[in-house]
C-alpha cells in the first residue's frame, strides 16, 4: 500500500546544518508554528515526490533526548506521539562521533531513521573520508551523505526517504549493548511488557533504558499507570542504587559512556581522519574575538555596528517610509465625515486615532527589519556564543546569562532601543529563570519612546546641566535594572528551572543572503501579526477611556456659544467687502466651513511643497477648485481679499483655540482623567499633579503619548510658544526635584502594550504579562516617592538628589553582585 | 584535581564526574565524560567562563560547573 502523505522529521544537534537542509527540501513552502504549552518555535514545510506529498517538520536541535530541557522533550514527544513515517537524523560530518550519539537515542525509539551525514564538503575539505556504506552496515540504517550548502545528495536523499517512507526498504537498526547492564534492562523490560499498557504505545526496551536512566517524565508517565505503577518504580529505583554500588558509576553515565563507545566503534570502520589536524580557523579568529582585551573591543564594535545601522541608518529610511504612512492618514482623513466647527464627528476622530495608533508601529518596520536581519546574520555566523562567552561572567551575578547581552542592547542598554525586539530575542536564553529574568527587566531599558520626555523635562529643569542630566538618565537604567534582575531571580523567580550553562562554541559560518533575508521577513511578519493586530484592538480600550463620557450639556452650550461669537465677529468685519455675499450665500455655517476647511488644506498643501515651482502648481490647483475662495487664501494685492484674509486667520485661530480647550476639557472628564484624579492624593509624595497622572496613564499605549498629552494638557495661549515654555509657565510649582522624580518613574514605566504582547508570546503565560505590567509601577512609585518625598525633607536640590540616587544605586549595584544566589547541584559520592 | 583549576593551554583526562541530573547529563551529552582528553583553550576576558577543546570541537563552561570535572593532569600524555 501506498500513502500518499508522508510525515517527515528532521532530528539533528545543533550546528549540523539542519536547517539548512530543511530549505534544500522544502524551499519557500514553509511557517511557524508553535508546540502546545512551550515556547520553542515549530517549523513546519512540504514538498511533492512523485505524487506523494512530504510534510517535513524542522525539529529543534539538540545534544540529547532526555527531559531535561523543553526542546529535547518537544523533539521526544514529537517522535513518539505523532508517529513520522520517516525521521532524517542529519549530522554534522566533520563532527560524526559526537552526532552518533544522538543518533543511537533515535534509534533506540524504534522510528524508521535515515542517517544523513552533512556539510561534507567541509569535512572533505579536512582531509576526512567518510564511508557511506560502511557507516550503513554498521548502523542497519541508510545512509545519505549531502553537502545542502550546494544541493548536493539532495536527490538521493529524497528518493531514500520515499523508499522508507513508503515501507519500500526495510530498516533493522542496531541495538547498543549496555555490557553489565542488559540483564536489569531485560528484567524491566519483562515487567512491562507483562503487565502495562504502556508497551502498546512505546518501545519497551526504550521505556526500560529511560527508566534506568531515571528519566523524570518516563517515570512520571509510568507512575500514573495502575500497573504495574509505584511499584515498579520502586524496583527500579532498587536496581539503580545496587548497579551504582557495583559498578561504581551511574547508571545514567553508564548509558552515555556506551553510546559514545558505539559510536566511536562505528567511526572506527567508517570515517578515515587525516594524518596531519590542523588548527581549525575558528580558533584562530576565537584568538582575537575572545580574547582579555580585543574580545570586548570587538564587542563593543559589534553592538555599535548593530545599533547605527538599524537604529540610526533605520531611522533615516522612515524619513522615506514615513509619507506613505501619512498617505494612508489622509486617505482616511478624506473618506470620514467632515468636521464641523466645532463638532468633531466620533466616527472621524476614532478613524484618526486608530490609524494613529497602528501607524505609529508600522513606522518602526524599517527599523525592524534592519535589526532581525543582522541579528540573523550574528546568529547564523556563530557570533552569539561568542558574546555569551564575554559577558556572562558580569550578567550571571545578576541572575541574568551571558546570552542576555543581545536582547539588553537591542532594549536600549545605554539610550534608545526598543523593548519589543529585545524581548523577542531573549527565545536564544537556554537557561529558564534568566530568560525570565530578562524579559522582565528589558522595558525598564531606555527605548526611544521614553526619550522625549527625558529631553523636555531636561530642557526645563536642567537647562543647566543637560549633558551631566542626559548622562545620569542613560545610565541610572542599567544601574537599576541590574538589582532588579536580582531580586527577582531571589524572589519570584526562585523556583524556576535553571539550566547548565555548558555550551558548544561552533565553528564560524559564513551567513547566506537567503537564510538572512528570509529570517528577517518572517520576523517582521510575525510582528506585524500577532502585535500590531493585538495593539489596534487595545487601541479601541484606550479610545473609550480617553474620549468618553465627553462634554456635558451646559459646558457643550458655552463651547457653542463661544463658535457663535467668533463667527459673528468674522461676519460683522467682513460684511462690507465684496467677499462677504460668497461666503454668507446659502446656508451660512456650511458655506463658511468649507472655506475654513479649503484655508487649512491650503496651508497643508503650501507646507508639504518644497520648491517655488511646486507651491505654484499648488495654487493653481486651487484656483481651479473653488475660485471664489481662492482671492481669500492668496489676496494678491486685492484690498477685500486681504482683508478677509485677516479676518479669516483670526477666526482659524479661534476655531483651534475652542477645540484645544475642548480636547483638554474631553480628557479631564474622561474616565482615564478621573483616574488621574483620584489618584492625586497618592501620587502627590513622588510630585505628580493629575495632570502628570494622566499623561503617565495615556503613555501606556505608546510611551511617546506621554509628551502629546502634555502638550493638549498645557494648552497653547499664544502660537509659536513651545511646550516648554507652556509647562514652565503652567507648573510654576514644579522644581527640578518634581522632574527627576517624573524622569525616574518613566525609566520604570511598565512596558506598552507592544512590549506586552510580547512579554506575552516570549513567556508564554498571561500571568507574567500581567507581573511585567504591574511591579514595573510599584517600584516606579516606590522610587519616585523616595526621591520626591526624601528629597524634600533633605532639603536637596533636583541635582543634589540626582546624584545621591545615582551614589546609593551604584552601591545597591555592586552590593546585589556579592549576594551569593546559587544552590549546590545533586553530588554524587564517591 | 579539577578541571576549574586547569590553566589554558593544559591538557588532561577526565577521570569523574561528581554530578548528577541536569548538569550531568549535559556535561557528558557534550562528550564531556571520564575516559576523554581535553585541552584548555582560554578563559574569557573576565576569567569565567573557560573554553574547552575535546576531539577537534569547542565547548564553554563556567568555573563552577567545571569543579565537578576530576582530572589527572599527569595522564595527558
Amino acid at each position: 500500500m501506498k500513502p500518499d502523505k508522508v510525515l517527515l522529521a528532521l532530528a539533528g544537534q545543533p550546528n549540523c546544518g539542519k536547517s539548512t537542509v530543511f530549505n534544500a527540501l522544502t524551499g519557500a513552502s514553509q511557517h511557524v508554528a508553535n508546540y502546545p504549552g512551550v515556547t520553542v518555535d515549530k517549523m513546519v514545510g512540504w514538498y511533492k515526490h512523485g505524487g506523494n506529498k512530504v510534510e517535513v517538520v524542522d525539529l529543534p536541535g539538540t545534544y540529547s533526548l532526555t527531559s531535561y530541557s523543553p526542546e529535547e522533550r518537544v523533539s521526544r514527544d514529537f517522535i513518539l506521539h505523532e508517529n513520522p513515517s520517516v525521521v532524517v537524523n542529519v549530522l554534522d560530518a566533520s563532527n560524526l562521533k559526537r552526532c552518533l550519539y544522538l543518533t543511537f537515542q533515535l534509534l533506540e525509539m524504534e522510528v524508521p531513521v535515515i542517517l544523513n551525514p552533512n556539510m561534507m564538503d567541509v569535512a572533505e575539505k579536512r582531509g576526512m573520508e567518510i564511508n557511506a556504506s560502511v557507516l550503513s552496515k554498521s548502523l542497519g540504517i541508510p545512509v545519505v551523505p549531502t553537502a545542502m550548502k550546494s544541493g548536493r545528495g539532495k536527490k538521493k536523499l529524497i528518493e531514500a526517504i520515499e523508499k522508507v517512507g513508503t515501507g519500500e526498504s526495510a530498516v533493522k537498526p542496531v541495538r547498543i549493548d549496555y555490557g553489565e547492564m542488559e540483564p536489569l534492562i531485560r528484567e524491566i523490560e519483562a515487567k512491562l511488557s507483562a503487565e502495562s499498557r504502556l508497551r502498546d504505545r512505546y518501545p519497551t526496551r526504550w521505556l526500560a533504558i529511560k527508566l534506568m536512566e531515571g528519566d523524570e517524565e518516563v517515570r512520571k508517565m509510568v507512575g500514573e499507570e495502575k500497573n504495574p505503577g509505584e511499584m515498579l518504580l520502586e524496583f527500579v529505583g532498587g536496581l539503580r542504587t545496587t548497579f551504582e554500588e557495583q559498578t561504581g558509576e551511574t547508571p545514567e553515565m553508564h548509558i552515555g559512556r556506551h553510546r559514545y563507545q558505539a559510536a566511536e566503534e562505528v567511526c572506527k570502520t567508517g570515517v578515515k581522519l587525516p594524518s596531519n589536524v590542523k588548527k581549525p580557523f575558528s580558533d584562530r579568529i576565537d584568538g582575537v574575538v575572545c580574547h582579555r582585551i580585543l574580545g570586548p573591543l570587538f564587542l563593543v564594535g559589534v553592538i555599535w555596528t548593530l545599533y547605527y545601522l538599524s537604529i540610526v541608518q533605520g531611522y533615516n529610511i522612515t524619513n522615506y517610509t514615513w509619507p506613505l504612512l501619512a498617505k494612508i492618514r489622509s486617505f482616511t482623513e478624506a473618506i470620514m465625515p467632515a468636521p464641523g466647527f466645532i463638532e468633531i464627528p466620533i466616527l472621524r476622530s476614532f478613524a484618526l486615532w486608530f490609524v494613529d495608533s497602528v501607524n505609529a508601529l508600522l513606522n518602526y518596520i524599517p527599523i525592524f527589519f534592519i535589526l532581525f536581519a543582522l541579528i540573523a546574520v550574528l546568529e547564523d555566523s556563530g557570533y552569539m556564543p561568542r558574546m555569551a562567552f564575554i559577558m556572562d561572567r558580569l550578567f550571571s551575578r545578576y541572575g541574568l546569562h551571558g546570552q542576555s547581552t543581545l536582547p539588553m542592547v537591542l532594549g536600549g542598554i545605554y539610550v534608545g532601543g526598543c523593548a519589543v525586539p529585545g524581548v523577542m530575542s531573549c527565545k536564544g536564553i537556554p537557561d529558564d529563570r534568566s530568560r525570565l529574568a530578562t524579559i522582565l527587566i528589558i522595558p525598564l531599558l531606555n527605548c526611544l519612546a521614553k526619550v522625549p520626555l527625558y529631553v523636555l523635562l531636561i530642557n526645563i529643569y536642567f537647562a543647566q546641566h543637560k549633558a551631566l542630566a542626559m548622562f545620569f538618565i542613560s545610565t541610572i537604567s542599567l544601574l537599576m535594572v541590574l538589582p532588579v534582575s536580582k531580586m527577582l531571580t531571589m524572589t519570584v523567580l526562585r523556583k524556576r528551572d535553571t539550566a547548565p550553562f555548558v555550551m558548544e562554541m561552533p565553528p564560524y559560518h559564513l551567513p547566506t543572503v537567503r537564510g538572512v533575508l528570509g529570517r528577517a521577513v518572517e520576523r517582521v511578519w510575525l510582528f506585524i501579526r500577532k502585535i500590531i493586530t493585538i495593539v489596534a484592538a487595545l487601541a479601541v480600550v484606550i479610545f473609550v477611556l480617553l474620549q468618553f463620557p465627553g462634554i456635558g450639556k451646559d459646558r457643550m452650550a458655552y463651547y457653542e456659544a463661544e463658535k457663535d461669537r467668533a463667527i459673528n465677529t468674522f461676519y460683522k468685519k467682513i460684511s462690507a467687502t465684496d467677499y462677504a455675499a460668497a461666503i454668507q450665500a446659502d446656508t451660512p455655517s456650511k458655506n463658511l466651513m468649507d472655506l475654513v476647511l479649503y484655508w487649512e488644506n491650503y496651508k497643508n498643501a503650501r507646507m508639504m511643497a518644497g520648491s517655488q515651482k511646486a507651491a505654484s502648481a499648488v495654487n493653481k490647483a486651487f484656483k481651479i477648485r473653488n475660485p471664489d475662495f481662492y482671492p481669500v487664501v492668496q489676496p494678491e494685492g486685492d484690498k477685500d481679499a486681504k482683508k478677509v484674509n485677516r479676518e479669516m486667520k483670526k477666526l482659524v485661530r479661534e476655531r483651534k483655540k475652542i477645540l484645544q480647550e475642548m480636547r483638554k476639557e474631553r480628557i479631564n472628564q474622561s474616565f482615564l482623567g478621573r483616574i488621574g484624579q483620584a489618584i492625586e492624593p497618592a501620587t502627590q509624595f513622588a510630585g505628580f499633579n493629575w495632570r502628570v497622572n494622566v499623561a503617565l496613564l495615556s503613555a501606556f499605549a505608546a510611551k511617546e503619548s506621554s509628551v502629546a498629552t502634555l502638550g493638549a494638557l498645557y494648552e497653547q495661549e499664544e502660537a509659536g510658544e513651545t511646550l516648554e515654555q507652556r509647562m514652565a509657565a503652567a507648573e510654576t510649582g514644579f522644581t527640578p526635584l518634581h522632574a527627576l522624580a517624573l524622569m525616574l518613574f518613566m525609566v520604570l514605566y511598565p512596558p506598552c502594550l507592544a512590549t506586552s504582547i510580547a512579554v506575552k508570546l516570549q513567556s508564554g503565560s498571561v500571568k507574567w504579562m500581567l507581573f511585567s505590567m504591574g511591579y514595573p509601577m510599584v517600584l516606579g512609585i516606590f522610587v519616585a516617592t523616595l526621591v520626591f518625598s526624601g528629597g524634600s525633607a533633605l532639603g536637596l536640590t533636583g541635582l543634589q538628589a540626582m546624584f545621591a540616587f545615582y551614589g546609593l544605586m551604584l552601591c545597591i549595584t555592586i552590593a546585589a553582585g556579592f549576594l551569593k544566589t546559587k544552590q549546590e547541584p545533586s553530588l554524587i559520592q564517591p | 584535581m579539577t578541571l576549574d583549576q586547569m590553566r589554558p593551554g593544559n591538557e588532561c583526562r577526565i577521570k569523574y564526574l561528581s554530578v548528577r541530573d541536569k548538569l550531568g547529563q549535559r556535561l557528558m551529552d557534550m562528550g564531556v565524560y571520564p575516559g576523554r582528553r581535553l585541552k584548555v583553550v582560554r578563559n574569557a576576558p573576565l576569567e569565567d567562563p573557560m573554553e574547552i577543546e575535546i576531539d577537534g570541537y569547542f565547548v564553554s563552561l563556567r568555573h563552577e560547573e567545571a569543579r565537578f570535572v576530576e582530572v589527572d593532569h599527569r595522564e595527558a600524555r
